[in-house]
């Protein structure tokens, strides 16, 4: 494996006549990674993976994939660099089978290397019984496998995915997370935009925050979290005299805040899993029967409503 | 160049397989064609059935040249058949009633009279219920009365040069003979200036042919705009591949439908209806030159549109006006002044002509048509690949 990281790139800027869509942003990604980019509609994420797939030439700055720059001129890199597009990008007068033949052809496989690899991507993805099909008459759960299928086929060293699970049923979706965390495994850098934060929560070891075209935030899901304060809301309910019990608790050091509402107690803490067996406790010992405990912990999208004052999805 | 040739072989597999190319290339053309040659193969049978009769009264040298040449070389066309009928009432009744068009009557001492250098005319008997026939028969025996009239205007020039002395009977009957000899090879060329013209059946299948090429090339160079709207491009541009190479493949595709529905046609009409296209040699040049016209030319338009949709509509405008423009469907060429000149401007006026000279006078005569269809293509071609450049940015 090459040293250094599989993608880097800095101060990417881009603007469609009037309207900045991205705005210097950089970032890197070690191999065996997988770095989100989160942001809401808007905010950049396709104009950036536009650029850093090759697409569209940015206005200013760099980008390294494993030590080459890619440019909308550089031919070979593309090798290194597979792409999945926020839009369907198959061909629905082809078979499965054909249109993973015909790019796996076009990256540079002989005939019998594409077909080869073309079954190993149609197991993987699920579509190996339904490969002779034309694509027309898949579902769109089926389409969108394929499209991710296709940005695997030659075994970039960078795997971009934009928004892959956009308007796919359940089932669908978990087997596309599934199959990006198993890329991880295999040491493969993974670029994946969303604006859904628990994929983000879920399958990136870092993420960068997108918004108006810039970075405004990045780290592992902790660190961003503990931007916000990582403080945990504890809501718990329960009759009677409630005034021992939150005193008591108001005395911890890992209590900043308690108060007394109407139905009962909410408490704002860190660390709220490890305190729980402690909380109950207490109040057993101030005679207090819990009738329900609801634990909100924050996450990247209180991240971002704290970052920017909105919400990550209207 | 390798990844052009994968590009033009995945749109032609998909192509051939959702049969629209298949439709606008081969089915429709053929059976437009074969449709109008029934329709207008009808026409063409009445006036083949233009059924003319000749009498002959005069029995003389002038005449039996008239029905022994001049008839049956007409006859050989395929424009007319001629029968001899034993008198001008006989005739005139067979005219009233139908069964001939129209009859030529050769008087009672033309020959003599030819000869004497006196007042000589033809007789044409026609009915009004037949026009067309009786045109014909006009237009043969003036024809004829002219070649009579230079031979005697010859044998007049020969005679005033040999001096005022009267002639003798038979110095007049030699150089009459001889000016009649040397003119056969003006009747030759006449000859050949008619075959210049595709007969209508192959006229029917070069005509169809090349008019819905224009709309078959189609297929290849406006699948850049659809896979641009449907977001294929973008995945084909992050592959390891130029976009000269994209172009290219995009190009080749549109020639190779171009010109295989072209040859499927070619071959078909010759054989399923009797169409005959000329030298192959020559109407393959023509072929590949009116196949990289209409691409260059398609090609261009699609730079121009929006999406695949709006390239779509204009590109069948500008085919349906370059092909009427073209004569594909009736000859312009035969339109007066400004239209007749306004074809040029068709390359599937160029092809027809091409054709037709190819007829006429061989293989030679295919380059200047030929050129002027490469013209067209490289002109239109240049112009549309400096525009797809911009075409395939994402
Ligand atoms: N080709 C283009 N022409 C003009 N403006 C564009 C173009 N592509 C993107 N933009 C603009 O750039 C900005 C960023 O768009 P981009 O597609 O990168 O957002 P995004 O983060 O991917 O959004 P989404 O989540 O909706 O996919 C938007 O304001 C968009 O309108
Ligand atoms: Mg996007």
């Amino acid at each position: 494996m090459a040293p250094g990281p599989v993608l880097s790139c800095e101060g990417l800027r881009r603007r469609f006549g009037g309207i900045v869509a991205v705005d210097g942003v950089g970032f890197v990604i070690q191999a065996g990674e997988t770095y989100g980019l989160l942001g809401p509609n808007g905010a950049g994420k396709t104009t950036t993976i536009s650029m850093i797939a090759g697409l569209l030439q940015p206005d200013a700055g760099r980008i390294v994939v494993s030590g080459e720059p890619v440019s909308t001129r550089a031919v070979a890199v593309r090798r290194l660099i597979g792409y999945v597009p926020q839009d369907l990008a198959i061909y629905p007068d082809l078979s499965a089978r054909e249109n993973l033949v015909f790019f796996g052809r076009l990256y540079g496989m002989p005939a019998a290397r594409a077909r080869e690899r073309a079954s190993e991507v149609l197991e993987l993805t699920g579509l190996a019984d339904r490969a002779g099909d034309l694509v027309k008459t898949y579902s769109g759960g089926m389409k969108r496998r394929l499209n991710i299928g296709l940005g695997l086929l030659h075994r970039p060293r960078l795997l971009i995915l934009d928004e892959p699970t956009v308007g796919v049923d359940p089932q669908s979706r978990n087997a596309i997370l599934e199959s990006v965390e198993s890329l991880a495994g295999e040491g493969i850098a993974v670029l994946y935009t969303t604006h859904y934060m628990e994929e983000a929560e879920r399958l990136c070891d870092r993420v960068g925050i997108i918004d108006h075209g810039a970075l405004i935030a990045e780290g592992t899901r902790d660190e961003l979290v503990s931007m916000v304060g990582g403080r945990d809301r504890v809501r718990l309910l329960a009759p009677g005299d409630l005034g021992a019990w939150a005193a008591a608790l108001a005395g911890r050091e890992w209590v900043h805040e308690a108060s007394v509402t109407g139905q009962g107690v909410d408490l704002m803490v860190t660390g709220a899993r490890g305190h729980l067996a402690e909380i109950l406790a207490a109040a057993a010992q101030a005679g207090v029967t819990v009738r329900s405990v609801e634990v909100t912990e924050p996450d990247l999208e209180a991240v971002f409503l704290h970052l920017t004052g909105r919400a990550l999805r209207d | 160049m390798r990844a052009a040739l994968l590009i033009c072989a995945k749109d032609l597999r998909s192509r051939l397989r959702d049969r629209s190319a298949l439709l606008v290339g081969i089915v429709v053309p053929f059976g437009l064609a074969f449709i109008f040659s029934l329709i207008l193969g009808g026409v063409t049978g009445r006036s083949q059935a233009i059924r003319l009769g000749v009498v002959d009264l005069d029995h003389g040298p002038v005449a039996a040249r008239f029905t022994g040449q001049v008839l049956p070389a007409v006859a050989r066309s395929g424009v007319v058949t001629v029968r001899r009928e034993p008198t001008a009432a006989a005739g005139r009744r067979l005219t009233a009633s139908g069964a001939l068009g129209a009859v030529i009557v050769i008087p009672r001492g033309f020959s003599a009279r030819v000869r004497s250098g006196g007042p000589a005319s033809l007789t044409v008997i026609g009915d009004a219920a037949s026009p067309i026939s009786g045109q014909v028969a006009l237009a043969i025996a003036g024809g004829f009365a002219a070649e009579l009239n230079r031979v005697r205007l010859s044998v007049a020039a020969a005679l005033r040069d040999l001096g005022p002395a009267p002639p003798p009977a038979a110095a007049v009957r030699r150089l009459a003979a001889r000016a009649a000899a040397a003119a056969s090879p003006v009747t030759a060329q006449d000859v050949s200036a008619a075959s210049r013209q595709l007969d209508t059946k192959s006229f029917l299948a070069a005509g169809m042919a090349v008019f819905f090429l224009f709309f078959t090339v189609q297929f290849g160079v406006t699948s850049l705009l659809e896979e641009r709207g449907d977001g294929t491009l973008a995945r084909l541009l992050a592959a390891p591949v130029s976009r000269a190479s994209v172009l290219g493949g995009k190009l080749a595709t549109s020639f190779l439908l171009g010109v295989l529905s072209m040859a499927v046609l070619e071959v078909a009409t010759s054989v399923l209806l009797g169409a005959s296209w000329g030298d192959p040699l020559g109407v393959a040049v023509l072929t590949v030159a009116a196949v990289l016209a209409a691409t260059g030319i398609m090609a261009l338009v699609a730079t121009l549109a929006k999406n695949a949709e709006q390239a779509g509509n204009w590109q069948a405008v500008v085919a349906v006006v370059l092909g009427l423009l073209g004569g594909t469907f009736f000859p312009v060429s035969e339109a007066p002044g400004v239209l007749a000149s306004l074809t040029f401007a068709a390359p599937q006026a160029w092809f027809l002509r091409g054709l037709g000279d190819l007829r006429g006078a061989g293989l030679p005569a295919v380059w200047v048509p030929a050129l002027a269809m490469l013209g067209f293509a490289a002109v239109t071609g240049a112009v549309a690949l400096a525009r797809l450049r911009r075409v395939a940015e994402v």
